[in-house]
């Protein structure tokens, strides 16, 4: 156990504020903040990958390291869509995820916020559209936001989340 | 040179020993049963439509010690099948599946006929790679699922939607109690037709469709498709776009490995797994990000060579980020090994044994934890593995344990490759021009990626000026070892699957293409 502790200790804590010039990690913090400022409260998201190639799916993991530290903001993925405020789609959609990400999308409680994440999730990206994909997450389910990239940066995933967010208060 | 005699046999122009040659029916069966007894693996298989009277022909890639040997059996016209496979080599049923869904050619006598990519999206007389045609779009079909019987027995159904942050698969359990007596899987879900799109790309573009067949695989699948291209017009690549191809593909195994490690300690409920190993991972990746210009090197392998080049500054960088994960992956290794609850939930758990990892072909970093020691670095070492002296880690026990422990020790040669290149990187240019030949031409290139064998096999042709991509097959490790996984949850208990699955962490969309 005294190895555990030692390592953690080791560690330290990497979502402390940043040495000044470190861009990145102040811009975490920055819109954390600003995150906690407009929820105020817990935001449950159900991830759904409706056809990605898995990169996007990486850098959704990458947002619950200590760096983006993402539950620690209260921004907890739940296991179903009927637990969630958010749905987190990643695309192409294929036309074997359409019916899947239909019935996610209607299991979800209202009101509900989708974020579509990737070019993919946009457009089709690089698969484009055909026999086997629908293109965008916006051709099978309504979105609110778009978060484009190949894959694109935690930070910009968080940001996408934040600005669904502020829209959904909008509403 | 390889177990098989075949006169056609002609080695193509790459790295490593791959030769490609035409066979009959018979010389097709012949070649499965003389690999399977010289102890050769199935690779892959897949069916190309060359149009007009040429027809279509199935293709299979074999590994031997000798090399890969691609083999090509032409149809007759009006003939749609061919002899099955799967009796000698099981892996080849899921492929001989695919293989009809997508170009409408059948394997005679095979027992498991169900579609696999096709799930109803679109027509089941439409084959969307022999047909030029846009099919219409249909409603989803129900599968029959194998159904277990019996007092006390009842279905799980998983998916295709998942509780966590994976790839949609469906998974079938049937079980007694918490003990699973049968795991039935049901891939395909991601099937993109990422096959046609490589035949609306241009040739030089296709680099980039590769590098997106799974993403996490990204940096092996370019440099295989740009090898198969440089191969298919006879292209050598300058020693340091090499060098630089394998400094990327050691980084990339090392960053999915610190990922997998984490998750899995996280599986077994040692939280701190996952926050020290995924600190670790994002510090990588950010080196990537600084130095490659992308946190995944997406789109760094370039044909002809590579986009991005280092520095000294860079190379010195590289080596010190090294010897630091170094130290922090000793300490959280002697925290896996002490952890009695972390091995408790470890050890036994998941096993494959050696003899049933031969039968059903397992292949990469899982087959390593079978005691098969196969890896393409050591075995068929291109440059620059032929100055590196790759060692191979592997483990006997074949459970979730061993695949830690290869993981482990992959991590750490890895970490001595990219100082070795770092310090030893060839001067000169990174990138030199690939001229495509106004010809037919065929091309293949096989990488050791972080998870087993990526191969890409490529067909060019050319209709005046314009040259076309006729076919580009790209081939997961994933596919061999789905099946397995099937097997190795047998007698576990449910709660276990999730461990069991990551500890093989396969490929979604990397099988359903």
């Amino acid at each position: 156990m005294w190895k555990v502790i030692k390592q953690i200790a080791r560690g330290g804590m990497p979502s402390e504020p940043p040495p000044v010039g470190d861009a990145l990690r102040e811009e975490t913090q920055r819109i954390q903040g600003e995150l906690l400022a407009i929820l105020g409260q817990a935001l449950t998201i159900r991830q759904v990958d409706a056809g990605s190639c898995n990169g996007c799916e990486l850098e959704i993991h990458a947002l619950a390291n200590p760096y983006y530290n993402i539950e620690g903001l209260g921004i907890k993925f739940v296991a179903s869509p009927r637990h969630a405020d958010m749905l987190l789609v990643t695309g192409p959609v294929s036309r074997n995820m359409e019916v899947a990400l239909r019935r996610t999308y209607d299991a979800t409680p209202e009101p509900k916020l989708v974020v579509a994440v990737g070019d993919c999730g946009r457009d089709g990206g690089i698969f484009g559209e055909g026999y086997a994909t629908c293109g965008g997450v916006a051709q099978v389910v309504p979105v609110d936001v778009v978060v484009p990239g190949c894959p694109p940066a935690p930070i910009e995933i968080l940001r996408g989340i934040l600005t669904a967010v502020q829209r959904g208060r909008g509403r | 040179m390889t177990p098989l005699d075949i006169p056609t046999l002609v080695r193509l122009p790459a790295a490593l020993p791959i030769r490609r040659g035409v066979v009959d029916a018979s010389g097709w069966q012949m070649a499965a049963s003389t690999m399977a007894k010289a102890g050769g693996r199935l690779v892959a298989l897949w069916a190309s439509d060359r149009g007009g009277s040429r027809g279509t022909w199935v293709c299979v890639a074999y590994a031997s010690a000798s090399g890969l040997v691609w083999l090509e059996l032409p149809l007759a016209p009006g003939a749609s099948s061919y002899p099955d496979l799967s009796e000698v080599f099981p892996a080849a049923g899921r492929m001989q599946r695919a293989a009809f869904d997508l170009s409408g050619v059948r394997a005679k006598g095979a027992s498991d006929q169900r579609p696999w990519l096709n799930h109803g999206a679109w027509p089941a007389d439409h084959f969307p790679l022999a047909d030029r045609s846009v099919p219409a779009p249909g409603q989803l079909t129900d599968y029959p699922f194998v159904r277990v019987e019996g007092d006390g027995v009842h279905e799980i159904a998983v998916g295709p939607v998942h509780a966590g942050i994976i790839e949609p698969g469906h998974f079938r359990f049937s079980v007694v109690g918490e003990k699973v007596l049968r795991l039935e899987e049901r891939l395909g879900y991601t099937h993109k037709g990422i096959e046609k799109r490589f035949t609306q790309l241009p040739p030089l573009e296709g680099y980039r469709l590769a590098g997106r067949v799974s993403g996490d695989t990204t940096v092996a699948y370019a440099w295989a498709y740009c090898m198969a291209l440089e191969s298919a017009t006879d292209c050598e690549i300058p020693p340091r776009a090499q060098w630089l191809r394998a400094l990327m593909l050691e980084r990339e195994r090392v960053a999915n490995h610190l990922g997998d490690l984490g998750a899995l300690g996280n599986d077994a409920a040692l939280g701190i797994a996952l926050a020290q190993f995924s600190r670790l991972k994002e510090d990588w990746l950010r080196v990537s990000k600084d130095l490659f210009g992308h946190r995944f090197m997406m789109d760094c392998v370039v044909p002809g060579g590579v986009a991005v080049d280092i520095d000294a500054a860079g190379a010195a960088r590289l080596a010190r980020q090294c010897d630091a994960i170094e130290v922090e992956l000793q300490a959280l290794r002697t925290i896996y090994d002490e952890h009695a609850g972390l091995q408790d939930r470890f050890a036994g758990t998941g096993r494959v044994r050696p003899e049933l990892a031969v039968r059903l072909g397992l292949t990469g970093l899982a087959a390593r934890a079978s005691a098969q020691p196969a890896d393409l670095r050591h075995d068929q070492p291109w440059p620059p593995y032929d100055a590196l002296a790759v060692k191979v880690a592997t483990h006997p026990a074949g459970d979730v344990a061993a695949r830690v422990a290869v993981r482990f020790d992959e991590v750490f040669e890895s970490l001595r490759l990219i100082r070795a290149i770092a310090s030893g990187l060839p001067a000169g240019s990174t990138r030199c021009g690939v001229q495509l030949k106004q010809a037919e031409a065929f091309g293949a290139g096989w990488v050791e990626g972080w998870r087993g064998e990526v191969l890409v096999a490529l067909e060019l042709d050319a209709q005046g000026a314009d040259v076309r991509v006729r076919r580009c097959h790209c081939h997961d490790p994933s596919w061999q070892n789905w099946p397995v996984i099937e097997h190795a949850v047998i007698g576990n208990i449910v709660p276990d699957f999730p461990l069991i699955n990551k500890s093989f962490n396969l490929s979604y969309s990397g099988q359903d293409l």
